[in-house]
């Protein structure tokens, strides 16, 4: 295909460019410098009378590569939208004529701004290939849900709605999970004022009549291995036998377990039976079978119980979770409403710190606990002391700020939810080196079971973010993960009450369904959806060096024995990590690669040292640094006309070889653009910006060994909305040229 | 056995429920978030021992006590503002001054609360005439320690005094009886009823 390269180079001027540019100059250079095969020029060349121009020199002329100069890549993606070809797009519009003023002394720099963006697109076209598919496509309609609690169900039912089929593996011997053992669930609908049904037998039900869903009941997971489209998983019963099937795709519902209240002898537990956790009340309301609850020491009817809030939680002792699990002072008020609905005179009294009720019922369930006469104390436990009959609570009343303490029958504690998410091999390598470093001996904690037992190189299960559980890019897209294909759902993701916990299932069924599709047809997943590149490398040129299959966020490279790495293309989501950190950089995508972009950086025109015309190199994500600029664009913000954007799919893929090449030809000053990083990152691909940081952190050699002022690179987190900010940075950088003077290697 | 101990007796420990059947407006204590808006809204908070939002803390802690014989509530000065921000929707001024007016009933109300004295000398010198004579309520006010101290306060405000009467803001010789409604008698009768039916109502509701 190589060698049958046409160009096409297509120019605008509608939108004020026929007015502000000079086109015959930039024609010439499209044609000359640029080498384009056919360089035409339209008044409009989004109308449909301009899109066919381009459609007939495809159809007719064999373009091949289309470089389209006009508006921004973000702007008119439906009208420049062929098929078959590959498509670059010069920025003159947002990139050139709305970030300049339009006067006479801004002309000439205006212009040379365009002309170089013209020769960027003709050179990023020179060097772009058409995707085409790497034959690995599968398509297994069938969805593998792990877990069957409220989450699990929720989805397979939702799959199997949508006409996919759904595999539920479940461990323990039944569906239900958590809600199966409770007498009554927080109402999901208005007027939310009373326990509801669990609604867990109608699921089962539902299940067990869909032909569509396949329930593996005490099974786990020995072995999964593949890539979206095709999975294969090893499903093991309790028994031994195994069965390997093949899923498109797979919903991780592995929820929660309860922490271990023997933790707290503070607060009783293990000393006197009538001091239960939550999911024990449960039990004892099941039993009681909305008659009068019964404590368990002497079966007595409890005439007065205390909920005791945070018990092990939002703690930062020693065994404590640290975080609050959202849902246990929905689950109090529920449970005193057990007691209120049966006899109002008994004592119900929940002593919280903070009193939160998230979601749907929240207030209103809290409003009508407090109308049934439960009684809400601002307290701090410190201990719960066994008596012969009442069991006495002692906290410090945080309201009268006094240490005081009731009388009750029965104490619950309001313990939280421990996610199942196995083992977190990042957290064990990063405890390993932290204790090699102190000089101890590494002690790994109790070993954990795991979930999925992925055949994949960076480990048997979901990394995870904080707290085990599982990494979610919670700030951004809520329902993603780091491995493709692969959902987590329910509380192993946060913690959750069911309601949460069935928009959670519903929306990993979604997800899940639209990656079997996606890897079906070699597109990629979320965030560059639709995209069909995906990365190959130079064996010849590879040193096995191991840093491709390390850094990949997503976990989509293996390797193979000698150590080269082996590409799951379905499970890619094109990111271009691979790239950026591939030494010898023999890693590349058709579309983008380290020629497509390095073309662009040669092919600025560079001025004489003496010109007074620094130039700056600018490469801002294409996720929230370059719409920012686009943004900033529309709104008329100017910044420095010495500067030159190029997008990059993400901070990740830059190659350091760009910046040390940019260097070395004469650009003065270089601005990195990349999104938030970190345990907050807000990175479209988790850790790309994170390692960009490492990456670049390491620049101030290069410039060390060229001789160059440090202040000439500079990184900086920016989101979509920092509209003023990008601009800023990119003058702070003119300003910083003009002080340190300009770069000595221009040639 | 006074009201006060028959109280006691009657609802044991639970002092919310006490309020909720003796207070006006006490029905809706259980309903504070203890959010403390109001407590942070009373322009005379920092005058109180225990603003709003702890004296509905008291109540559900059974403080029965502390909270009766407490002045915080007659420190209340009716302005509204923690009703109108109240985010439960709470009629924290109301309850305030049920409060006081259930302490007053039990006698066990604070003694020697200025602004409990001067609502009995509104009360009293209102009800006289059915209209308020504010020469005698001022002056109740100076002599409320004494002769004395009555003569000396009297003194120092002569000047503001020959002021008022300038600018017949205040007439002398309303000292001498003074103006009223026109039948006096039939208001007093009028009141004398109403207290009639409202302590039947307390007898048979609590409230």
């Amino acid at each position: 295909m190589a060698d049958e390269k046409k160009i096409g180079a297509y120019m605008c001027k509608g939108c004020g460019l026929g007015e502000r540019l000079d086109f015959d100059n930039m024609k010439m250079i499209a044609e000359r410098e640029g080498k384009a095969n056919l360089v035409k020029e339209h008044d409009f060349l989004c109308s449909a009378e301009g899109v066919k121009m381009i459609q007939d020199d495809i159809d007719n002329e064999g373009v091949t590569n289309v470089a389209i100069c006009a508006c921004s890549r973000r702007a008119k993606t439906e009208a420049f939208n062929f098929e078959g070809v590959a498509i670059t797009r010069g920025n003159l519009r947002e990139g050139v004529i709305w970030v300049r003023p339009d006067t006479d002394e801004a002309r000439e720099t205006t212009q040379e701004m365009a002309e170089d963006y013209v020769r960027m697109a003709c050179f990023e076209s020179k060097f772009t290939q058409v995707p085409k598919s790497s034959e690995q496509q599968g398509r297994i309609d069938n969805v593998l849900v792990v877990g069957g609690g409220v989450t699990g169900m929720t989805a397979a039912i939702e799959i199997a709605k949508a006409g996919y089929k759904a595999s539920i593996v479940e461990k323990s011997g039944a569906l239900g999970g958590h809600l199966a053992d409770a007498w009554k669930d927080i109402p999901s609908r208005s007027p939310y004022a009373d326990p509801v049904d669990t609604g867990v037998a109608d699921m089962i039900a539902a299940i067990e009549a869909d032909a569509n869903i396949t329930v593996h009941l005490n099974s786990t997971l020995t072995k999964t291995s593949g890539a979206p489209g095709r999975f294969a998983a090893d499903i093991s019963t309790e028994s031994g036998s195994t069965t390997t099937e093949n899923f498109g795709a797979i919903v991780q519902a592995s929820g929660y377990k309860d922490y271990d209240a023997n933790q707290l002898p503070e607060l009783g537990y293990g000393k006197t039976p009538d001091v239960v956790t939550q999911a024990e009340l449960e039990k004892l309301a099941v039993e009681a079978n909305g008659g009068p609850i019964k404590r368990p020491s002497d079966g007595k009817e409890v005439t007065s119980v205390a909920f005791v809030q945070c018990a092990g939680q939002r703690s930062d002792k020693e065994g404590h979770l640290p975080y609050c699990s959202g849902t246990c002072c929905l689950t109090s008020i529920k449970q005193a409403m057990y007691f209120k609905d049966n006899n109002s005179d008994v004592d119900t009294t929940v002593i919280y710190t903070d009193l939160r009720t998230p979601g749907a019922p929240g207030e209103d369930f809290y409003r009508s606990g407090q109308q049934k006469g439960v009684v809400f104390t601002k307290g701090e436990v410190s201990e719960v002391a066994a008596g012969s009959d009442a069991h006495s609570v002692k906290f410090k009343d945080l309201i009268l700020n006094e240490d005081t303490e009731m009388q009750a029958d029965l104490v619950v504690l309001a313990t939280g939810q421990v996610p199942n998410s196995g083992p977190d091999l990042e957290m064990q390598a990063d405890d390993k080196a932290d204790a090699e470093e102190a000089g101890e001996e590494y002690v790994q904690e109790i070993p954990v079971d795991s979930i999925l037992n992925l055949d994949y190189r960076q480990g048997p299960d979901m990394p995870q973010l904080v707290h085990g559980f599982t990494d979610s890019h919670f700030i951004c897209f809520p329902y993603e993960t780091r491995r493709t294909g692969i959902y987590t759902a329910g509380p192993v993701r946060r913690p959750m009450d069911s309601l949460q916990a069935k928009e959670d299932g519903t929306g990993a069924a979604m997800k899940a369904i639209h990656a079997l599709e996606d890897a079906a047809q070699g597109r990629a997943a979320h965030p560059r959806s639709g995209d069909l590149s995906f990365p190959s490398f130079r064996q010849e040129g590879c040193t096995q060096c191991k840093r491709c299959t390390v850094e990949c966020p997503f976990g989509a490279i293996n390797e193979d024995e000698e150590g080269y790495p082996q590409f799951n293309e379905a499970r890619c989501r094109r990111c271009g990590t691979c790239m950026g950190a591939c030494p010898v950089r023999v890693i590349s995508f058709e579309n983008y690669s380290v020629d497509t972009v390095g073309q662009q950086i040669k092919n600025v025109e560079m001025p004489d040292e003496f010109d007074e015309k620094p130039r700056i190199l600018v490469l801002a994500c294409e996720n929230d640094a370059y719409p920012a600029l686009d943004m900033a664009a529309r709104n008329g913000n100017h910044y420095s006309e010495f500067s030159r954007v190029i997008p990059v799919r993400c901070l990740g893929s830059v190659n350091t070889i760009w910046i040390t090449d940019a260097l070395n030809s004469g650009y003065d000053g270089i601005v990195l653009m990349g999104c938030r990083k970190d345990d907050d990152y807000q990175c479209h691909f988790v850790r790309g910006s994170r390692l960009a940081g490492i990456r670049m952190s390491k620049i101030d050699d290069t410039l060390e060994q060229l001789n160059l002022e440090p202040d000439r690179v500079a990184t900086y987190e920016i989101a979509i909305t920092d509209v003023d900010r990008a601009p800023a940075l990119i003058n702070e950088m003119a300003e910083t040229v003009e002080k340190v003077g300009m770069n000595p290697f221009k040639f | 056995m006074s009201t006060n101990t028959a109280m006691v007796e009657k609802y044991r420990n639970n002092f919310l429920k006490e309020v909720e059947a003796n207070v006006e407006e006490g029905e809706w204590v259980k309903m504070c978030m203890q959010c403390g808006v109001c407590a942070g809204s009373c322009p005379l908070g920092n005058a109180w021992e225990h603003p709003p939002q702890e004296i509905f803390m008291m109540i559900r802690a059974g403080k029965r006590e502390d909270v009766l014989t407490s002045d915080s509530m007659w420190m209340c000065t009716s302005c509204y503002n923690c009703i109108v921000r109240c985010p439960r929707e709470l009629p924290i001024t109301h309850i305030m001054h049920g409060l006081a007016h259930y302490a007053k009933r039990l006698g066990i109300q604070p003694k020697g609360n200025p602004t409990q004295w001067f609502s009995e000398v509104f009360w009293n010198n209102m009800m006289k005439k059915g209209r308020v004579n504010e020469l005698k309520l001022g002056l109740s006010m100076y002599f409320k320690d004494g002769f004395v101290s009555g003569i000396k306060e009297s003194l120092k405000n002569a000047k503001l005094g020959m002021n008022m009467q300038k600018t017949k803001r205040m007439a002398p010789m309303e000292f001498f009886g003074g103006h009223g409604v026109k039948n006096p008698g039939d208001l007093q009768k009028i009141i004398k009823k109403a207290q009639e039916l409202e302590a039947a109502r307390i007898e048979e509701h609590g409230k």
